[in-house]
């Protein structure tokens, strides 16, 4: 439990810091061009790996499991804009009917 | 509005999510301090795959970076005292950053402020109402709420993967995770993505 509330403790900390960063320390400055590059690029690098690990990880093996099929859902319900609320619970349910019947 | 409700679904999932892990005060901590759904999502799912604490507070901090890059853009729309700078600052997220952008490279921070706020109490309420259901589902497994971990992520990269360069920084980040996984310690292969945005960051737009 310790360690979570660390975890809280940092990314409040260091959310708040890149938030004000721009605004009050840098102060109409800019950061080298390459280095903006590379963070304009983390969070698209960062959450494709997420949604492999979260969609086919597991325990620190690869594996194909009820959960590829919400994620496709997911996948086709953000593409056709769906809203939010079906992205969420049609995945949930695609995933558990798929569970119930396998 | 809209904005709220897509944000409430939203943080209902996390504080489902994450009450069997964190309890059920930590996870309404978390969205009242950090307000950063790919960062407490980021974090939650290093921890629950047995990821270490550094990792989970790598991989939010490196999905947080972008507020650098959006902070810098909003900076000088930001008038008056630093206070009242570091307040609008305070308020910024990814899309009411978007919202009060006027296309000119200048931000109305008052709009952004305004959506702000109801994503802020929907946030907030969100991760309450969640943790309440949560202390009461059974199996969070059994009812497919694990899909719920992809389904958001993909939802979040299809708003932030536009463009050519990003395209490529998300491929080659997916491809790493796929290769990693299965050597590495959890977690790690996710902030192993960061090269291939390095790599990314090489390519001319």
């Amino acid at each position: 439990m310790t360690a979570i509330w660390i975890v809280i403790a940092a990314l409040a900390l260091s959310t708040a810091a890149l938030r004000l960063a721009g605004p009050l320390a840098l102060g109409g400055r800019s950061l080298p061009p390459k280095a903006m590059n590379v963070v304009e690029l983390l969070a698209s690098a960062l959450l494709a790996a997420l949604v492999v690990v979260e969609t086919f990880g597991k325990g620190g093996s690869l594996t194909l499991d009820a959960r590829v099929l919400g994620a496709a859902f997911a996948a086709v319900a953000v593409w056709r804009r769906a809203p939010m609320i079906v992205v969420v619970l049609g995945a949930a349910a695609v995933t558990a009917v798929a569970r119930l019947l396998y | 509005m809209p904005f709220g409700i897509a944000v409430f679904a939203i943080s209902v999932s996390f504080g489902v999510l994450a009450h069997p892990l964190m309890g059920a005060v930590a996870p309404i901590v978390m969205s009242i301090l950090v307000f950063s759904g790919s960062a407490q999502f980021g974090a939650l799912a290093v921890l629950l795959a047995g990821g270490s604490t550094a990792a989970a507070i790598a991989a939010g901090v490196l999905l947080n970076a972008r507020y650098l890059a959006m902070g810098l853009a909003l900076a000088p729309s930001l008038k008056g005292r630093a206070l009242s700078r570091a307040s609008f600052a305070m308020s910024t997220v990814d899309a009411s950053w978007a919202a009060a952008s006027r296309g000119d490279g200048t931000f109305d921070p008052w709009y952004m402020v305004g959506v702000s706020i109801p994503q802020y109490a929907g946030w907030v309420l969100g991760t309450v109402v969640g943790v309440l259901i949560g202390s009461r589902l059974g199996n969070p497994n059994a009812l497919g709420l694990d899909a719920l971990f992809p389904a958001f992520f993909i939802a979040l990269l299809f708003e932030e993967a536009r463009g050519h360069r990003r395209l490529v920084a998300a491929g080659g980040g997916a491809g790493i995770a796929l290769v990693l996984t299965p050597v590495l310690p959890a977690g790690v292969p996710i902030l192993a993505a960061a090269a291939a945005a390095v790599a990314a960051s090489r390519k001319r737009s």
